[in-house]
């Protein structure tokens, strides 16, 4: 059975079509890419899944139940994690918090805890800390916990949001251009760490990007999207040799 | 002229590391020290504090470190001057300086017990402090007071304004909710010679039900709350300002037309229950709960709410429940200061919650510091003592203090202590060992 359905999803913003017809099936610990021009509308398939805005048509299904009229943070709760396509850090906040936040369903002592500071929420808070430092080893950033987000460099800053969507337990990872704006470096320690988070972790991952390289090493099935269409899909040999996919990146040969 | 360019930043500089060069023996200094310093000073004010007066010629002892004077009697400020250097500075210096090991040594004895334990020493003191320096006048009292209420008022609109970044402009109304649910409450229950008759509870147990009557205030203050924060925040932007603004005028005119708490002539006649240690202990306990929830995971999630919803939304953070919370705990606590101003005072009126007193509670917050307990506390107390220092001034008091707020917008946008955290423990953590590295450097 697969983890992760979307049945004909249809979208409209006012009299624009953005999605049409969208179909999705995610098996667990699939790694799956996105890929389309500028404006395909990749962005907000990922929006509409993530229940940042609601489908004008369609079904959403996780684990065989229906998510689709969820707010955001209950599609969170129950195993989507997201990363951003513009980084969405907090400007104030410390890259510590930052992984600790996305815990925020999880701790359960409630205002009380919150208010007088009793024994539960004193153990739930450190043991936060502790897989929040976990986690950030894992992407490599942990030396820089203290940090305030706002003064680390870029690679750093889209490791901590890695981080931060790992610390929702995600059953699917949905990544949104991970590699966007890196250079030849830190791209490739950027796949690599996805890599090693899908070994460790061995969630599901759904992943836009731009960067052919990223998306043909790391995909075992690519969709290929232009106007909202699903156009193509397949593996990325399937992927990279299909004349509508060509098209729709390089534009149709004209006779003259 | 390039000479002098260069001149007057190296002057300056040699001032500054002549200032250091000063301080540094007093940075090894921990609260405790502080504190018995402070002890002594105030202990010895008490006792020849009224002579050391008259031998410099002013008729009492300056009641707030001579600040006050320096606008009413210039003429006398040199010598409140001196009074403070003799009663304050120079006891205060020798006190803290010569009792800093065994100070230390205490507070790291202390640093072993639970930290309430700690805590409560070093509250002990601190009031000591306050209560033998408000026994040389009423004023003092009131004005100690005051300002303590002023810091419940600006942490708890910190907590919108500053770690939620929300601009809310409801907490006069609030206050005034909190102002007459508790001493309706006061007036019906223990006191007999007012309009709403026999008192129905023996006067005795007041002040031991008093904290009743002010939670009951803040639970009023937070429901008022509920009714600004549902239409207000379906959306981010200005309109909780514009509706919390309504808000603060809806309840000012509706206690206006109310006859039965005396409408705008107000109520007056409460009960003296909220004495200084009344006070000191409500202003802890905010302090306390207050910092609590902003250093829990739960509190941060205003910050997170503030510097970017969607992410925080994405993050499992419920955005809509964090903001109401947060909305209605710092409406309660606005309440319960507002129950404890007009115990203060005596006397309210629905005057007392007007637009005066928003502008009073935002410039402490911004002068403060946003998103800061620290700041708060800086700025409500600092505020609270400038205002009395320009009291003198009368109506330009309110032309020089925004001046001020200008200033500190301009050089320091978020206000003077702003996004810090308030670690209690930190605060009364021995000083000389993480030190010692440092002087040794130096030496």
């Amino acid at each position: 059975m697969s983890l992760l359905e979307v049945h004909d999803m249809t979208h409209y913003f006012g009299g624009l079509r953005a999605v049409y017809n969208y179909s999705l099936s995610i098996t667990p610990g699939q790694i799956r890419g996105l890929i389309g021009p500028n404006g395909a509308g990749k962005t907000t398939i990922f929006n509409l899944i993530t229940g940042v805005y609601h489908p004008t048509e369609g079904r959403i299904l996780l684990e065989g139940e229906e998510i689709t009229a969820l707010e955001p943070n209950q599609i969170a709760d129950r195993g989507l994690g997201r990363t951003f396509q513009n980084l969405m850090l907090w400007r104030y906040l410390s890259v510590l918090d930052h992984v600790k936040m996305a815990r925020y369903s999880k701790l359960t002592y409630g205002l009380m805890g919150a208010f007088f500071g009793t024994r539960k929420r004193v153990e739930q808070e450190k043991a936060t800390d502790k897989l929040a430092m976990e986690l950030l080893d894992l992407v490599g950033v942990a030396h820089l916990a203290d940090q305030i987000v706002t003064n680390l460099p870029y690679g750093a800053q889209r490791r901590v949001e890695l981080a931060r969507a790992l610390a929702t337990e995600p059953k699917v990872l949905f990544l949104d251009e991970p590699t966007a704006g890196m250079n030849p470096e830190e791209l490739i320690q950027m796949m690599d760490i996805i890599r090693q988070v899908h070994r460790e972790i061995g969630m599901a991952i759904f992943l836009i990007e731009h960067r052919m390289k990223v998306v043909m090493e790391l995909c075992e099935i690519i969709q290929t999207l232009n106007f909202g269409e699903v156009i193509a899909e397949g593996t990325p040999e399937e992927i990279r040799n299909d004349p509508k996919v060509i098209e729709a990146y390089l534009g149709k040969e004209v006779e003259y | 002229m390039t000479t002098d360019s260069v001149s007057i930043p190296n002057s300056w500089q040699r001032f500054r590391a002549a200032l250091s060069r000063f301080w540094q023996p007093y940075k090894t200094v921990p609260l405790l020290g502080w504190l018995l310093a402070a002890l002594v000073a105030v202990g010895l004010e008490q006792f020849v504090g009224l002579p050391l007066a008259w031998v410099l010629g002013m008729s009492k002892i300056p009641a707030l470190f001579g600040l006050v004077v320096a606008l009413d009697n210039p003429i006398l400020f040199p010598s409140a001057l001196l009074f403070m250097i003799l009663i304050y500075f120079l006891p205060m210096g020798i006190v803290a300086r010569f009792t800093k090991p065994l100070m230390n040594k205490i507070a790291a004895r202390l640093m072993e017990f639970p930290l309430v334990l700690t805590a409560v020493v070093h509250l002990g003191l601190m009031y000591a402090v306050l209560h033998i320096w408000g026994e040389i006048s009423d004023y003092r009292i009131l004005v100690a007071r005051l300002a303590m209420i002023a810091i419940i008022l600006t942490l708890s609109l910190n907590v919108v304004n500053g770690y939620m970044g929300e601009f809310s402009c409801s907490h006069p109304g609030f206050m005034a909710l909190g102002a007459y649910v508790a001493s309706t409450f006061t007036l019906v229950f223990f006191v007999t010679e007012n309009k709403f008759g026999e008192a129905l509870l023996p006067p005795a147990l007041g002040p031991f039900l008093f904290p009743i009557g002010l939670i009951l205030g803040g639970l009023v203050a937070a429901l008022g709350a509920l009714l600004v924060a549902v239409p207000s925040f379906r959306t981010r932007g200005d309109y909780l300002a514009i509706i919390s603004l309504a808000f603060m005028f809806i309840v000012k005119s509706l206690f206006e037309n109310m006859e039965i708490v005396g409408g705008a002539r107000g109520i007056s006649n409460q009960p003296n229950y909220a004495s200084l240690p009344v006070v000191f202990v409500w202003t802890v306990l905010s302090i306390w709960i207050i910092n609590n929830f902003v250093r829990s995971t739960m509190g941060k999630a205003l910050n997170a709410v503030r510097d970017g919803e969607l992410a925080a939304n994405a993050m499992t953070v419920d955005t809509r429940k964090t903001k109401m919370v947060a909305f209605l705990f710092a409406a309660f606590w606005a309440g319960v200061a507002g129950g404890l101003f007009a115990h203060v005072l005596r006397y309210i009126n629905p005057d007392s919650f007007g637009i005066r007193k928003l502008a009073e509670v935002l410039a402490m917050v911004y002068f403060g510091g946003l998103n800061s307990v620290t700041g708060s506390i800086v700025g409500a107390v600092g505020l609270s003592l400038i205002s009395e220092a320009l009291r003198p001034l009368d109506i330009f008091k309110w032309i020089i203090i925004p001046i001020m707020l200008i200033l500190i917008m301009i050089f320091r946008p978020t206000g003077l202590v702003a996004f810090t955290e308030f670690n209690v423990e930190k605060l009364f953590r021995p000083k000389d060992r993480e030190m010692e590295g440092g002087e040794s450097v130096i030496a």
